[in-house]
């Protein structure tokens, strides 16, 4: 096949906004769809069709035709759809966005919202999504299907919000990648989309942010796992194409003065993006960030990288008088208490601290990275007790 | 084939032989463990023997039914309690012999100084489906 697959799976939202703008009810149409996408790979083999979106919209309408009629025999009932409409009409941005909202219905749980955004806007396989949420085929399924019956029973009159539609996106990019679909990529791919038919500065903060943190990504882990803190990252690795993009898109954002959480977000991420080290970091600035970050979103883990920039902007004392007012309970308070009381210059504090960290961290790579911490520190307190 | 289940212990397996706690190895002593079950799981996967692998949070508590319209009563985490597993390692193998040699070669992990942990490591076999052939 010519086209690839993430300009294929760009048709995906436009061809089943087009079936559930004629009438198909939403959990067949979906289907209809995935089955046109699976006969478009041996039939696009020779040659790309002239419109390969008229071509997804006229196999997908019949799957959707045949689906219903079957439907309809087995209830013994009357087919509504028995003519095939005149394809060619071109669906508007608006109805791309009305998925979008669709798969963020408030009735959906967030990891229902976020598989089926994946599959009715992403246009991926379940066997994709099952891949890259390690979990079996079957469960996603299940999954799935459980969460296009409630969007099905609820109506299609009550969206989500575009809140939860940014919530959605977010959560599929920190997922990152693990299996052959990269989640992280994707999630970009669908921000973008998002944003071009949606002038709401906080979209655009959201797709600024992803740019930003994806420009990193390389030089964030090494190939065996293995994590590579800031300060030791390799800059000129980082993706600078992406970085100016996201600055651009990031500034247009904050000229509309409706500042948000993800445009603070972002704003933070730019002002490491910009510095050639940890050194020349803008701190002073990045904590004024973290402030007004804390006016929409005052959680404990804004408070606790709050606490990492207080001691890099004024020093580890500081820093930890700010971590002392974030809840002992969260995950990687540990990491960052022992990190403060080191540059503090407590060394046997923050090896115990590194320890425990080592000990509460939510993912391994994270766990072997605190317990290199801790050995390094026990051995320099060895040779200069 | 058959399937077993390495199990590792926080706490309640016997004391390895060389039982000095992770964070007083040097780096490089740490940097050669974590390669060596990287390794591990790598030969494993290649030899088409390896099912899963996971680790375990150390944290966790107890829950039960508590009664009609009531939530799950839950206690813990319990400091003391004497059995606490740290992950394992689901394999399937050939025979029972292989899956204990497999166990030996990963309790040969290395540790303080280098020299193998020595640690000891639950076997325990699968209850598989029933065979199609019992007589």
């Amino acid at each position: 096949m010519t086209v690839d697959d993430a300009e294929l799976r760009e048709l995906v939202p436009q061809v089943l906004s087009v079936l559930v703008r004629r009438g198909a009810d939403f959990a067949t149409a979906e289907d209809a769809v995935q089955e046109a996408l699976i006969r478009a790979v041996p039939a696009w083999e020779g040659a790309l069709p002239s419109d390969p979106k008229g071509w997804l919209i006229t196999v997908a309408w019949r799957a959707f035709i045949d689906a219903a009629r079957s439907d309809a025999a087995r209830r013994d009932r009357e087919v509504r759809f028995d003519t095939v409409p005149p394809t060619g009409v071109a669906p508007s941005a608006d109805d791309t966005l009305h998925l979008y909202f669709l798969c963020a219905h408030p009735d959906l749980t967030p990891s229902s919202a976020v598989v089926l955004t994946l599959r009715a806007v992403g246009g991926l396989t379940t066997r994709q999504i099952a891949q890259a949420y390690l979990v079996p085929e079957s469960t996603m399924a299940q999954r799935i299907s459980r969460a296009k019956r409630t969007v099905g029973r609820s109506g299609l009159d009550r969206p989500g919000d575009v809140r939860t539609v940014m919530r959605v996106l977010y959560l599929i990019f920190n997922e990152g990648y693990s299996g052959d679909v990269d989640l992280a990529a994707e999630a970009i791919r669908l921000a973008r989309q998002l944003a071009s038919s949606l002038n709401d500065p906080e979209v655009h903060g959201l797709l600024a942010l992803m740019l930003l943190h994806h420009a990193r990504r390389r030089s964030r882990t090494r190939s065996d796992g293995r994590i590579v803190p800031l300060g030791e990252q390799d800059r000129s690795q980082w993706d600078h194409a992406l970085i100016t993009e996201a600055i651009t898109i990031l500034q247009a954002a904050l000229a509309c003065d409706r500042l948000g959480e993800y445009q603070a977000q972002a704003a933070i991420a730019a002002l490491h993006a910009d510095a050639t080290s940890v050194e020349d970091t803008d701190w002073v600035q990045i904590v004024e960030w973290y402030d007004e970050l804390l006016q929409f979103a005052d959680t404990p883990i804004v408070r606790l990288n709050r606490a990492v920039a207080v001691g890099e902007a004024n020093g580890a004392a500081a820093g930890l008088a700010a971590l002392a007012q974030v809840d002992e309970h969260i995950p990687r308070r540990d990491a960052v208490a022992a990190h403060l009381h080191e540059k503090n210059g407590d060394l046997e504090l923050a090896a115990r601290l590194y320890a425990d960290a080592a000990r509460n961290a939510p993912n391994l790579a994270e766990r072997d990275h605190q317990m290199r911490q801790a050995a390094r520190l026990n051995q320099t307190l060895q040779h200069h007790p | 084939m058959a399937k077993y289940l390495l199990l590792k212990h926080y706490r309640g397996a016997p004391a390895p032989v060389n039982d000095i706690p992770m964070d007083q190895w040097t780096p490089d002593e740490v940097e050669a463990h974590f390669q060596f079950m990287r390794d591990f799981a790598a030969r494993l996967e290649g030899s088409g023997e390896l099912v899963d692998s996971q680790a375990l949070s150390p944290e966790g508590v107890w829950v039960r039914y508590d009664g009609e319209g009531r939530p799950p009563a839950t206690d813990g985490p319990f400091a003391e309690t004497k059995d606490l597993v740290a992950g394992w390692m689901v394999i399937d193998v050939d025979s029972h012999e292989r899956a204990i040699e497999l166990a030996g070669e990963l309790s040969a992990a290395p540790g303080a100084g280098g020299e193998p942990i020595h640690e000891w490591l639950e076997v325990r076999p699968f209850l598989a489906a029933p065979p199609t052939v019992t007589e």
